[in-house]
């Protein structure tokens, strides 16, 4: 079942497109990650998914309703944290929990207050005013507002931003829980490409407002698609050679070094080709992680 | 909608900001009945000085009423001030603070949050004149006592039976509240605009400070728009301090001698308050949500 669907969506702020013609589909139990330098229009296409920002063109629908004339319907099903955690000083972590427990139709009794507070870590700190907060406290607040109702659909825009890596780490347990345990659809935004890797089942690689893939994470890193670095004593003279011969479809456009994408079985020959040549080899590294599809993609468009 | 107003009041009575106004107004209050406790006498001498010699007052002329009409002269000009540090802060605070968002992206529409918000600004408002008039009112009866109403105008005076007054300070709080309710709308109005909390709080300020000069100058120019301003209605709470008389000159138990002032006041008021708090939905609905 479809829970997110957004289509041919645009956002112009005057002349810059900071979305432009997007379109994607979210399945329900799915940990989608949202990929995209700083500025790539994650953040506007996250607004847009919550009706904080009214799209240019384009329509998106949530659990089958469009959100633009089924909004308070279509947030009653949704908890979402957006960029900062910020929250207000003056109030306490539990506080904060019981004032937005008032702002959903459903019942949020203490006890779910309280089981909040311990699932994000804050119990021993729920009476502490947020202004005494880290910045790691008050994100994990922040998700606990999120996860407060029980939402079918979790929006967690860069949710692990100021956290210190056992605090990213349990956040990631806690996605991957709330996708496995408990059934819920997460869409995760980041520009850390390993913490998506390691939490996604679904990737979306948006770059300046545009979408450059999407599919499930084990299609777009084909393992038989590798990505070699190779290094060598004249990079000019083994470039030439490259391109001379059948290799040259394999080679990505990068700032520096010679990169290609190559299937798995053919490093060998790429191997004995560069040696028949003269190119004086000092190593071939070969990877395939999302990074690297990520920067192949980019450096590609840009 | 009840779920966004006791939200909101939750924060505003849980923001130490909150109580500058409640403190400044308890402040100013006590000084100057302290000052009239102990230098009064001096102070009745000066304002009856021109009528001493055609006019014999009996009784005591430096009662509860007239010390609240003094009181109230003095701060329901200053009081909007404080009012607008708050309304003026209710959107615009959150767009600072980042907050907005979260609000924006609950089950409510935009119209709820911002009609909310304005209820509960409105709340606050008027529970800082029910403070007000609890101070410069009924304290004032128990620290000096109560007597007929004295006043002085311009080129009359005016006394009224101290069982005729205590409706009119009701009166008077009431159009109070359509005054101060016009600030609230205006420091909304102002809040929908900013993504910071000082631009409105100033803004809100600037403009009583600016239509109170236009209404107060006596140019011919700006007489044209004089009846439209609200600063020209926000003082006439005291149309109900004065009163009608008889062909005897007897002053009119129970009487007001322009009632149709204080309606067209009313009227003028209510109608800002609908505009500037339509014009704020209008505004909050079509922005994007980017701070």
């Amino acid at each position: 079942m479809s829970v997110i669907q957004v289509n041919n969506v645009s956002k112009h702020f005057g002349a810059l497109k900071a979305v432009n013609g997007l379109s994607f589909e979210v399945q329900a139990g799915q940990v989608f990650g949202f990929l995209g330098q700083n500025g790539s229009g994650k953040s506007t296409t996250i607004r847009m998914l919550l009706s904080l920002i009214h799209p240019t063109s384009g329509s998106i629908e949530i659990f089958g309703h469009s959100i633009q004339s089924n909004r308070n319907k279509v947030l009653e099903e949704i908890g979402a944290i957006i960029e900062r955690p910020d929250l207000y000083p003056y109030l306490s972590a539990r506080e904060h929990l019981q004032l937005f427990s008032k702002l959903r139709s459903k019942k949020i009794t203490s006890s779910s207050i309280e089981d909040t507070l311990i699932k994000v870590g804050l119990q021993d700190r729920a009476k502490d005013k947020v202004q005494t907060f880290s910045l790691g406290m008050k994100q994990r607040l922040g998700i606990g507002i999120a996860l407060l109702h029980n939402p079918s659909l979790i929006i967690l825009d860069e949710p692990t931003n100021g956290l210190d890596p056992q605090g990213i780490s349990d956040i990631r347990n806690l996605i991957q829980h709330l996708a496995k345990e408990e059934g819920k659809t997460v869409l995760v935004s980041s520009h850390i490409l390993s913490e998506i890797e390691q939490m996604a089942s679904h990737i979306l690689i948006l770059h300046k407002g545009k979408k450059l893939a999407d599919g499930p994470i084990q299609t777009l890193l084909d393992p038989n698609k590798m990505i070699v670095h190779i290094t060598t004593t004249n990079d000019a003279q083994a470039l030439q050679v490259i391109l001379a011969g059948s290799f040259s479809n394999y080679l990505l456009k990068r700032a520096e070094g010679i990169y290609l994408s190559i299937p798995h079985f053919e490093i060998p020959l790429l191997n004995q080709f560069l040696i028949n040549a003269g190119v004086g080899l000092i190593n071939v590294e070969s990877r395939n992680s999302l990074e690297d599809y990520f920067l192949q993609l980019t450096s590609n468009t840009n | 909608m009840k779920a966004i107003i006791s939200f909101e009041l939750y924060k505003i009575f849980r923001r130490p900001r909150t109580y500058i106004a409640f403190g400044a107004i308890a402040a100013l209050i006590i000084v100057i009945q302290f000052g009239l406790k102990v230098d009064g006498q001096s102070y009745a001498a000066f304002l009856m000085k021109d009528i001493n010699d055609t006019l014999t007052v009996d009784g005591k002329v430096l009662n509860g009423y007239l010390i609240c009409y003094i009181l109230l002269q003095l701060l329901l000009v200053h009081v909007p001030l404080l009012v607008a540090l708050i309304a003026a802060d209710m959107i615009s605070g959150e767009a600072n603070l980042g907050t907005l968002r979260l609000l924006f992206s609950t089950p409510f529409t935009r119209t709820q949050w911002v009609l909310g918000k304005f209820v509960a600004a409105s709340i606050y408002t008027i529970v800082l004149l029910i403070w007000l008039a609890f101070l410069a009112l009924f304290v004032s009866m128990w620290v000096f006592g109560t007597d007929d109403l004295f006043l002085m105008k311009s080129n009359y005076v005016v006394l009224i039976q101290q069982n005729d007054v205590l409706w009119r300070y009701v009166g008077a709080f009431v159009f109070a509240s359509f005054a101060l309710l016009t600030v609230t709308s205006l420091g909304f109005l102002m809040s929908s605009i900013a993504n910071n909390s000082i631009g409105p709080i100033v803004g809100t300020m600037s403009a009583i400070v600016f239509f109170t000069i236009l209404s107060t100058l006596n140019i011919p120019l700006f007489s044209v728009i004089k009846p439209y301003l609200f600063t020209t209605h926000m003082n006439n709470w005291k149309e109900f301090f004065d009163i009608q008389v008889n062909d005897n000159n007897e002053a009119i138990t129970g009487s007001i001698l322009n009632v149709a002032k204080i309606k067209t006041s009313l009227m003028v008021l209510s109608i800002h308050i609908v505009l500037f708090v339509a014009t704020a939905v209008y505004i909050t609905k079509k922005k994007d949500i980017l701070s």
